[in-house]
């Protein structure tokens, strides 16, 4: 069977990797090539950079960084972050990334994600999924889309557009709780159980993972084929290593 | 002594990380060339053949770049390892596309994944995509220092189904058993992408470029494919 992947996903903003990664034998924190071969020596099944470069003068940086990394990675990459026009996907794919991530562009055009999974290939086409809850106690459980970091309601019904996404040609989903992302209080495994059990791609969970424990509940509970998570494993609270052992003495399938 | 390696450039799919992960294993003086120049890739002293995309679209950029003999030719002459699609098309025929004949090096079919459910309950998505067992059917020059049940990194919704079962180096397991790694003789296919498969991976093409089949290897080769 498949293993369950682990991945670390990095911010980077103007080819540096932010939000303070701590690890204490590295000699520069800051750079991605270091981090990422970091995290393939620990055992990362694959590394997700997002790409939170706010001036367009500096978005070439990501592609370079890109580069670097697979020329010296050799585990799947994804890139996300100011996906928004074939060329963008194809300038990243020849750089050596194997996946990339649409949000924004795929909630603005969603043709776009059509037009990308017949060009590149659903393999290679992640649809990133930011979403919040939006019922009321005692409702039936209902999440929405949000864009411009879980600020802006789109209208759109998480799971209806999920089985969109996927209908589309999408070949994962990189699935965010809003309102766990950054709490540490763990995954929203109702949400990613909702979406999982309505599409028949891959679903990554992501936001909320304070612990360990939280990885084997996103599998178990939630249902996810991946989970993704950044800071537990970027301040050194835990290592890939020690993540992938505990999941497997609670019987997740990993590679160690 | 110096060797250089070409990995068949036919337009399906990005080479540079297969590039580059043969460079990062490769000796000190040794080169990789990415070409779709037969001349090229025939003077060559090993050749990796990889790929991605659907099956009807790989034989017509092999046709379209005039690779057909060239690819035939190298598989029956040097050190030849396919990759993913690489693999796929050796075989007679895919059921991908409504039925596309490929390149018939290897006798079988490519047959695509059912899906349904494991019995231990999992939900067997398509694509099989992720870190699955390979289980070594037998030893080889290749599998050198490379743990049986090992973890590689697979992206496929179809699976090479070779006829003759000795033909089969490795197997692995998803709703079914198939071939994730096919040999004969001086020829190497594998369906996962050893470029993506971390150290593991690293050390199979490392294994690759050192590989040197021995006479009767090649031989064996031509009389399965004639």
């Amino acid at each position: 069977m498949l293993a369950k992947r682990i991945i670390p996903c990095l911010d980077v903003d103007a080819g540096r990797v932010v939000k303070g990664v701590k690890f204490i034998d590295i000699r520069d924190a800051g750079d991605p090539v270091e981090v990422a071969r970091r995290y393939n020596e620990e055992g990362a099944d694959e590394i997700t950079f997002l790409d939170i470069t706010a001036s367009s003068d500096d978005r070439e940086t990501i592609v370079h960084v890109v580069e670097q990394v697979a020329s010296e990675v050799f585990i799947p990459l994804t890139v996300g972050g100011g996906i928004r026009t074939a060329d963008d996907i194809r300038r990243m794919l020849n750089a050596g990334a194997d996946k990339v991530a649409i949000n924004t562009a795929a909630v603005f055009n969603p043709e776009f994600v059509k037009e990308a999974t017949e060009r590149f290939g659903s393999q290679c086409i992640v649809v990133a999924i930011d979403a919040k809850q939006v019922s009321g106690e005692g409702e039936p459980l209902k999440w929405e889309i949000f864009t411009h970091g879980g600020r802006k309601p789109t209208g759109l019904d998480a799971v209806e557009w999920s089985k969109r996404m996927s209908d589309y040609g999408a070949g994962e989903i990189l699935l965010t709780s809003m309102d766990r992302d950054g709490t540490k209080i763990g995954f929203d495994n109702a949400l990613t159980r909702a979406i999982v059990d309505a599409v028949p791609i891959p679903v990554i969970a992501s936001g909320g993972v304070g612990n360990l424990q939280h990885l084997v509940d996103g599998v178990k509970q939630g249902g996810a084929d991946a989970v993704l998570a950044a800071s537990i494993f970027h301040f050194a609270e835990y290592s890939i290593g020690e993540a992938k052992r505990f999941l497997q003495d609670r019987q997740v399938e990993v590679r160690l | 002594m110096t060797q250089r390696i070409t990995v068949i450039d036919y337009g399906m799919g990005n080479l540079r990380s297969v590039a580059k992960a043969v460079e990062h294993v490769m000796a000190e003086g040794d080169e990789v060339l990415v070409s779709d120049d037969p001349k090229l890739i025939l003077e060559s002293d090993r050749v990796v053949f990889p790929g991605q995309g659907a099956a009807r679209d790989c034989m017509a950029a092999i046709s379209d770049h005039h690779l057909n003999q060239a690819v035939l030719d190298a598989a029956r002459s040097k050190p030849f390892l396919g990759i993913c699609m690489g693999q796929q098309v050796l075989l007679d025929f895919s059921e991908e596309n409504d039925g596309t004949p490929l390149l018939g090096m290897i006798p079988g079919q490519v047959h695509r994944f059912h899906g349904g459910i494991a019995p231990d309950g999992e939900v067997m998505k398509i694509p099989h995509m992720g870190w699955n067992r390979v289980f070594q059917r037998h030893q080889h020059p290749l599998w050198h220092g490379i743990d049986q049940q090992s973890r590689f990194y697979f992206v496929h919704s179809y699976y090479a189904d070779p006829a003759q079962p000795e033909l089969v180096a490795a197997t692995t397991d998803y709703g079914v058993s198939f071939a994730s790694a096919i040999a004969d003789g001086n020829l190497f296919a594998v369906q996962f992408h050893p470029e993506k498969s971390a150290d593991i991976g690293l050390r199979l093409l490392r294994n690759f470029v050192q590989w040197q089949p021995s006479i009767e290897e090649y031989s064996r080769a031509a009389d399965t494919r004639d």
